[in-house]
């Protein structure tokens, strides 16, 4: 007996899950009961802890401790763009390999490269499964960021399999994501929709815009931020405690590394104790010169002393729809992802930038979103769910360049009914082939005309009246701006085709067809929906 | 509500006006139930609709793979050889193409490959070479067959009046287990619903809700069955157009005819079944009992009282019965006291008297009918106590404990005076 699971490995954590085949998913929880795994190894002697245990040593053992490792996968040290600066230092080793130095036991030096932390990391982590499960796990799907190397993921590839956890396929963190949320309601996946996928980690953030079109996803744009993500947030908070510290005790709470990780650990704390309720309390014991530390802080406080943080991570969402050439009027939902979106007021900037029309997913918004940390590891797990069934060959067939490059319509292409309108049959990054029907009429006319357009895009914009409450007397401010509601609407553009049926009994039952194949060539169909009926045929090509 | 089309004719049913923008190629994301289906699209190159139909037919396939490669190879008999073309209508067209097993199960696959080893058994060239006759009779009619089976309309309208598939409910008489006989009957008239897939008949275990939603599916059958099969042929000639009008309206009306008796004969089907159902008869018997249970529940309360009722008289009744058999023993055992007080008494008597007589009337002989007469007088006067003590006292005494016992007992009674002796 074996089972597969799904892995999101982040910088800051890592997080598992199973899926079994009705698509129920169950996130693993370690030994030490962490659903949300700190990626982190760290060496006191001859012993190794990990997750939650090991970061609990960065206040006592940095220079021994392993963190934010990632990212280093499958690098070179001199590639390298950005150092870590908390924990073990990120060293060259002999072959040019980034890696660590530990001290072990009677003072022995340990040369850690990132491939063997990694190894170590994903064997706790294969641990921590079977443990749950209760069977040996035979395969793995992991999820990377969308700018992971090909390098990356052969070495990550390789790593895994290292550590006996055999790897099924490398997924990309948006895509997992997405999929966990489509999944999560039955009829989702069917549904034609843009959605911007924003992972706010720890120590990076990560976007995405994805069309999904009859159960495909296609992604549009990426955009990566390093340095912008919980860290930055909890760095807000422990500057703001210093100041308050400072000014209690005349005492500088940052002048030595050890004060630091105290104040940090501690502000970690309240930043989540603060996403769930309004005030938290801060308490550390000898924080600097003796002096303990206690104060309260409420959440309005929190968002004011983290604001400049929170509206970058606001505009890193703007920055993505803008790169995937679309508006945000364009974005049917934004999901948000990782640990930092349990940030209320994150969730609450990021919809004030959409249109109303827009759905933001996130846990302050809607009680029935998923944990946003949990997002890409469910994904990861129904994938694996997936393919297991499948031959390794037939998987690795599906991945090949002609399988995954595929054409993508432009615009979107409809007919025009009887009042001028447009009306969309497949909608604009549709992958080929695709078929897909339309069902229509020709009302009290005998003979009509199946004129085939691509859409055009235009923005539609409605004035609202301002809401006038009728036993509301006193007419005070009326110096609001009228409300401009915009919806993105498509009009008939160029016209490709015309089709003609004739002979129709009144209110016939029509459809019209629209089939496009691999090689692009668009089929288009009309005919009478009855017994023995004859469809009237053409082809458009690009 | 549904989207109406512009009004409008053209000389042409088609025309391409202008080629569509340029697409964009892009990756898409290997990820979700679709995108697999997605790859087997493109890895086979086939076009949606071939994909929609080999999806379909996987399905049929994975039932019908085991001897799939006989396919075909059933021999026509002499009658259906020899079968006048003309009246191609009236063979059996899976026969002719050695299909009779599968009927109207057969996929597209199977009848091309069918049809196939029936062209080349059964072509003309070949026959007259291998010194058969010329006869290409039985050819057209594959062909024919060929014909109405790969078209799905006309292969819906034969499969209509295909009573070779039909498996017949058994004679009403004969003697038949019920979901045997019938659970195939249901089964074959399955495929002919609108409304997939369609609840089949099970068997003694199915509880109450499966049996009474297959009645009520079977209730309402909807059938597609068609029978333009039947058509009588509409003449080509246009010479005769009211000839022509006249056999399409017989056409009509016959059709609207085995429709309705189609439709009775099903609906007659499913009342035989439900008639003879032995489940149906087992809920009705349950249903009855479960009132029966109901009302003896609902009747309960008064039930209880009668029978506390009963049960209170049945013990007054024992308590009364008790009571007088209690009275009959007391009165037994105050008579049998009585009489062994009176014995005793006697047996007192007996001993007072004697103890006189045992001292020798106390050496004085000549005074023993005084004596005797005192001993009598204070026997007359004695109570039954004092009787007693007495007794006990002379008993066995002697002379002078006897006679100042009596002596005692006279003055105790204050009769010694009327005494001779004892005074
Ligand atoms: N409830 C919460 N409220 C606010 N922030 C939270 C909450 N839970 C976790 N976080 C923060 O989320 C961050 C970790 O996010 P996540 O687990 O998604 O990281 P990751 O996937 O490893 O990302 P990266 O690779 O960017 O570090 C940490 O900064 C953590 O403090």
């Amino acid at each position: 007996m074996s089972a597969v699971i799904g892995i999101a490995f982040g910088n800051t954590s890592s997080s598992l899950a199973v899926a079994n085949q009705d698509g129920k998913v169950d996130v693993i929880a370690n030994p030490d009961g962490d659903r949300s795994i700190p990626s982190v190894l760290s060496y006191v002697g001859e012993d190794e802890y990990h997750g939650a245990q090991a970061k609990a040593q960065l206040v006592r053992n940095p220079s021994n401790t392993i963190t934010n490792f990632r990212d280093y996968v499958g690098k070179s040290f001199d590639e390298l763009t950005h150092h870590e600066t908390v924990g073990a230092k990120v060293i060259k080793t002999a072959n040019g390999q980034p890696g660590f130095e530990i001290a072990r036991e009677e003072g022995k030096k340990e040369t850690v490269t990132v491939a063997e932390a990694t190894k170590r990391h994903l064997k706790q982590i294969k641990l921590a499964a079977e443990d749950y499960i209760g069977k040996t796990i035979e395969g793995v799907v992991i999820t990377v960021p969308t700018d992971f190397t090909a390098q990356q993921r052969i070495e990550l590839t390789n790593i895994s399999n290292d550590a006996g956890l055999k790897v099924l396929q490398l997924i990309n963190e948006p895509s997992a994501a997405l999929l966990a949320h489509l999944s999560n309601e039955p009829e989702r996946l069917q549904e034609d929709k843009i959605y911007v996928v924003s992972d706010f980690g720890g120590v990076r953030s990560d976007a995405a815009v994805i069309s999904v079109r009859g159960g495909i996803l296609t992604i549009l744009a990426t955009a990566h931020e390093f340095g912008l993500g919980g860290d930055k947030l909890d760095q807000a908070l422990a500057d703001y405690f210093a100041k308050e510290f400072q000014k209690k005790y005349s005492t500088n709470a940052k002048s030595n590394a050890r004060s630091i990780s105290k104040l940090i650990a501690e502000s970690i704390v309240v930043k989540k104790t603060l996403s769930n309720v309004q005030t938290s309390t801060c308490s550390i014991e000898s924080l600097a010169d003796g002096f303990d530390f206690h104060t309260t802080i409420n959440r309005l406080r929190y968002e004011l002393t983290a604001r400049n943080v929170l509206s970058e991570m606001t505009a890193f969402v703007e920055k993505v729809v803008k790169k995937a050439g679309l508006e945000t009027l364009d974005i049917d939902e934004v999901l948000l992802v990782g640990g930092s979106s349990n940030t209320p007021k994150l969730a609450s900037n990021v919809s004030l930038i959409f249109p109303e029309s827009t759905v933001v997913v996130a846990p302050s918004l809607s009680t029935k979103a998923l944990d946003p940390a949990e997002l890409i590891c469910r994904g990861a797990a129904l994938q694996a769910s997936l393919i297991e069934s499948f031959d390794e060959d037939e998987v690795k067939e599906s991945l090949q360049p002609v399988v995954v490059n595929t054409q993508h319509l432009t615009n979107p292409i409809g007919i025009k009914d009887a009042e001028g309108n447009f009306q969309s049959i497949l909608v604009a990054e549709t992958a080929y082939p695709i078929k897909k029907s339309l069902e229509v009429t020709n009302g009290s006319e005998s003979s009509v005309i199946i004129e085939l357009y691509e859409g055009k895009r235009t923005v539609k914009e409605t004035v609202i009246e301002a809401e006038q409450d009728e036993d509301d007397s006193d007419d005070d401010y009326s110096d609001e701006e009228p409300e401009v509601k915009k919806e993105v609407v498509y009009e008939c553009g160029e016209l490709l085709s015309e089709l003609c049926l004739k002979d129709l009994k009144p209110n016939s039952k029509l459809e019209v067809i629209v089939n496009i194949t691999q090689n692009g060539t668009l089929h288009v169909s009309g005919r009478e929906l009855k017994q023995g009926a004859v469809a009237v045929k053409g082809e458009v090509t690009f | 509500m549904s989207i109406t089309l512009p009004s409008g004719t053209r000389s042409e049913t088609f025309k391409a006006v202008h080629k569509y923008t340029e697409p964009t190629r892009r990756p898409i994301e290997p990820v979700g139930p679709l995108f697999l289906a997605h790859a087997s699209r493109t890895l086979r190159g086939h076009t949606w609709s071939e994909f929609e139909k080999l999806e379909a037919e996987k399905n049929v396939t994975v039932v019908q793979e085991n001897g799939d490669d006989d396919i075909g190879d059933e021999d026509q008999d002499e009658d259906l050889l020899a079968h006048d073309p003309r009246e191609w209508k009236s063979a059996d067209l899976y026969a002719v193409l050695g299909l009779s097993k599968l009927r109207y199960r057969a996929n597209e696959d199977q009848i091309r490959r069918a049809h196939r080893k029936q062209v080349l058994k059964h072509h003309p060239d070949k026959k007259s070479a291998s010194g058969g006759l010329e006869q290409d009779g039985f050819f057209k009619i594959i062909q024919k067959a060929f014909e109405i089976m790969l078209d799905s309309n006309k292969r819906q309208q034969y499969d209509s009046v295909d009573t070779n598939a039909d498996v017949l409910p058994p004679p009403a008489k004969s003697k038949y287990d019920f979901f045997e006989a019938f659970g195939p009957v249901f089964e074959s008239e399955a495929r002919f619903s609108k409304k997939q897939p369609v609840p089949l008949l099970g068997d003694a275990s199915a509880t109450k809700e499966q049996v009474d939603e297959f009645y009520n599916f079977w209730g309402k059958f909807d059938s597609w069955k068609t029978f333009e099969f039947k058509d009588d042929d509409v003449p080509d000639d246009t010479a005769n157009r009211d000839h022509k009008r006249y056999i399409e309206r017989k056409n009509i009306a016959a059709r609207k005819k085995f429709k309705q008796e189609d439709n009775k004969r099903v609906i007659d089907l499913v009342e035989r079944a439900h008639l003879e159902d032995p489940r149906i008869k087992a809920f009705k018997d349950e249903a009855k009992k479960e009132k029966e249970r109901k009302k003896w529940e609902r009747e309960a309360g008064s039930r209880q009282a009668a029978e506390a009722a009963a049960a209170k008289k049945a013990a007054e009744e024992e308590a009364a019965k008790k009571a007088a058999e209690d009275a009959a023993a007391s009165k037994q055992n105050s008579k049998k006291a009585k009489e062994a007080a009176k014995a005793a008494k006697k047996k007192n008597k007996r001993a007072v008297r004697g103890s006189v007589k045992d001292v020798d009337f106390f050496g004085d002989a000549a005074q023993s009918a005084g004596i005797e007469e005192d001993v009598d007088y204070l026997l007359e006067k004695f109570s039954d106590v004092q009787l007693g003590e007495v007794a006990a006292k002379v008993t066995g005494a002697d002379a002078a404990t006897v006679k100042q016992a009596f002596v005692d007992v006279a003055a105790e009674l204050g009769v010694s005076s009327s005494l001779k002796y004892f005074k």
